[in-house]
């Protein structure tokens, strides 16, 4: 098992609040169909406060762990083994709806990726905003979730919040939008923030101002963040700690600064010369990693990037165990060499 | 204005078809025995001696100041007559198409929230299968089964609703049943598609996300959404149970609009007929506006800003 927040020692009931309860536990979870599996052994915490990315390529599975999180998978995906969040009384793999509505929205919310489509087209701004309210019960009545949804409206920034409350989706901006989606999630201070992707339909201009919202929005409710994004410097900004995902595995974690300095694993490696906008190779071109993220279960055995990497040898037909040491992580038989 | 000129243009159409179909209209009210003599009056009478330019005009005149002129055969104002007979149909469609909603929209939504499980398919193979029905073939199957041979139902005439409520109800049933079931099944796949076009959507996420159930969820924020594309169909299907209602009024001997017409062809009255087909068109068209006017409502996009 990995844990790399509680100590070891600690006796039960000592309290140390930050560091004893996780505000999120996953473990060894597995979400798939009958015979495909689309999420592997996937393991980690969420400190309350802390801020984790979660970055990949498309199709590596992090919008799934996101989902799979939410207990919002397809019909037809299941998942397995645990996930735990702070102050709720049960599993979330395996949960039933009704616990699973008390929970959605209220101790976990999300921000999805398409402002343009994530908000309803025929209900005004401010209803949806007051509906999260009124259905956990942190408002006492229509008028006063209306009054609340103002205000959060005002703390996300939009100008005229009380306008905006009135307004239609489709007379708001795509940034306008997304401030909405982020007051609706922040609105009962959930423990847990899932961000998919929040800014990458944004503007330049517009996702450095969003960004900054979901920091503040995280910072005064101290709630845990996990941020899913490909974009490395996006992660860099936001995030104190990094999951890389591929194939439905974690295969490298660690501290922002330690990962993106020295990556030990290849894909980490890749993803980062991949983003280096000034590093060229030989014929003058930018840096790719070879080939591309396999089809849901067509990735191959063993290690799911061997048949990309240009590291592979016999050894890597075996999975390779996520190997911990200290705050970090990572699953490779052949680690990219630390620099001496 | 949109509404004027489509107004406009199917009255010309109208005439330019009853125009052209062969027969003196004084030959067929005056019979073939007439004297040159009575045909010459009869024609000048009616004005069907002048030019077709002017008989259109003049027929267009009357009909804006809602005079829709005098039978060629019964020499009695068809203006009364058509008002009378819009009353009866007029139930009839609205009973259909009542019959209509209350099967489509529970079923349509359930055939859409179950489409993987058994039920739903069942229940999509149904209206298929439904939709194949014709609604006269409906409703004399109707006839045969509740009015003949169980006795539940009078097998067919009308009585206004004002004069007997019971009886009126009783004869409306058995009509707005061969007319709403066929629609209903139709409509019903249409409010399948556009749940489930719903379900799809990334709102409907965001309102589980906040932690709606399954079904508050879709009731919430899909089916307003759904019903706006229900509502486009609604017009069209509503054309069509003019149509049928014209076909389920002979079935069950009812003196509709659709009866009027029929005896209109049947008798060569060329005015008569014209003119129904004018209320019919406006109808339509009314239909039409009220729905534009209803969108408005359900989307508050295709509102105007200001």
């Amino acid at each position: 098992m990995n844990n790399q927040i509680a100590g070891p020692s600690t006796p039960p009931g000592a309290g140390i609040p930050d560091a004893a309860e996780p505000a999120l536990r996953v473990r060894d979870l597995r979400v798939g169909t009958d015979n495909l599996d689309l999420i592997t052994d996937v393991s980690f915490t969420l400190a309350p406060g802390e801020r984790v990315g979660l970055i990949g390529e498309s199709g590596s599975g992090k919008s799934l762990t996101a989902l799979a999180l939410l207990g919002l998978l397809p019909e037809e995906v299941k998942a397995s083994g645990s996930i735990r969040l702070s102050e709720v009384g049960f599993d979330v793999v395996g949960a039933s709806e009704r616990q699973m509505s008390k929970v959605r929205g209220d101790r976990m919310a999300m921000v999805f990726q398409e402002p343009m489509t994530a908000l309803n087209p025929v209900m005004q701004v401010g209803d949806q905003v007051a509906e999260i309210m009124l259905l956990h019960r942190r408002q006492p009545d229509r008028r006063a979730a209306r009054r609340a949804a103002v205000e959060m409206l005002a703390k996300v920034r939009l100008p005229d919040p009380e306008g905006a409350a009135r307004a239609y989706p489709h007379q708001l901006s795509g940034g306008q939008r997304q401030r909405v989606v982020l007051a609706i999630a922040l609105a009962n201070d959930p423990a847990v923030l899932l961000c998919d992707e929040p800014t990458t339909a944004l503007d330049v201009t517009v996702q450095a101002h969003m960004l900054d919202l979901i920091l503040t929005g995280v910072a005064e409710r101290d709630s845990a963040l996990l941020f899913i994004t490909h974009d490395l410097a996006v992660v860099a900004t936001v995030c104190e700690r990094v999951l890389v995902m591929y194939g439905g595995r974690i295969v490298e974690s660690g501290p922002i600064d330690e990962v993106f300095t020295r990556p030990r694993h290849p894909y980490t490696r890749g993803l980062l010369d991949a983003s280096d906008m000034d590093a060229v190779d030989g014929r003058g071109r930018l840096h790719t990693i070879p080939g591309t993220v396999p089809a849901a279960g067509r990735f191959p055995d063993g290690c799911v990037f061997r048949n990309r990497c240009a590291h592979a040898t016999q050894q890597c037909v075996q999975v390779p165990p996520l190997e911990h040491k200290g705050a970090r992580a990572h699953a490779c038989w052949h680690p990219v060499e630390e620099p001496t | 204005m949109v509404f004027a000129l489509s107004l406009l243009l199917a009255s010309a159409v109208v005439f330019a078809f009853m125009a052209v179909l062969p027969g003196d209209p004084a030959r067929v009210a005056l019979g073939v025995q007439a004297t040159p003599e009575a045909l010459e009056a009869t024609r000048a009478e009616f004005g069907l001696d002048r030019s077709l330019p002017a008989q259109y005009l003049d027929w267009v005149g009357g009909l804006l100041q809602g005079d829709l002129g005098r039978s060629y055969v019964t020499r009695a104002d068809i203006g009364p007559q058509v008002f009378d007979r819009l009353q009866v149909t007029a139930w009839l469609v609205m009973a259909g198409m009542l019959v209509a909603l209350v099967i489509a929209l529970p079923l349509g939504v359930l055939a859409a929230v179950r489409h993987r499980r058994l039920s739903g398919m069942m229940l999509s193979g149904a209206s298929q299968v439904g939709m194949a029905v014709p609604s006269f073939l409906a409703g004399i199957l109707l006839v045969s089964v509740v009015a003949v041979q169980l006795g539940w139902l009078p097998p067919g005439g009308w009585v206004v609703p004002a004069d007997d409520p019971v009886q009126f109800l009783r004869r409306l049933i058995l009509p707005a049943l061969a007319l709403g079931l066929v629609q209903g099944a139709v409509v019903t796949r249409y409010v399948r598609s556009a749940v489930l076009d719903v379900m799809r959507e990334d709102y409907l996420r965001t309102a589980r996300a906040k932690g709606l159930g399954p079904y508050r969820a879709l009731v919430k924020h899909g089916l307003r959404n759904a019903a706006i594309p229900v509502v486009t169909v609604l017009a069209l299907q509503l054309a069509t149970l003019l149509i049928g209602a014209v076909v389920v009024e002979r079935v069950f001997v009812i003196p509709g609009l659709g009866s009027l017409l029929l005896d209109g062809v049947a008798n060569r009255d060329l005015l008569l007929v014209q003119s129904v087909v004018m209320v019919l068109v406006l109808a339509v068209l009314l239909v039409n506006y009220v729905v534009d006017v209803l969108y408005t409502v359900l989307d508050p996009r295709l509102r105007r800003a200001g």
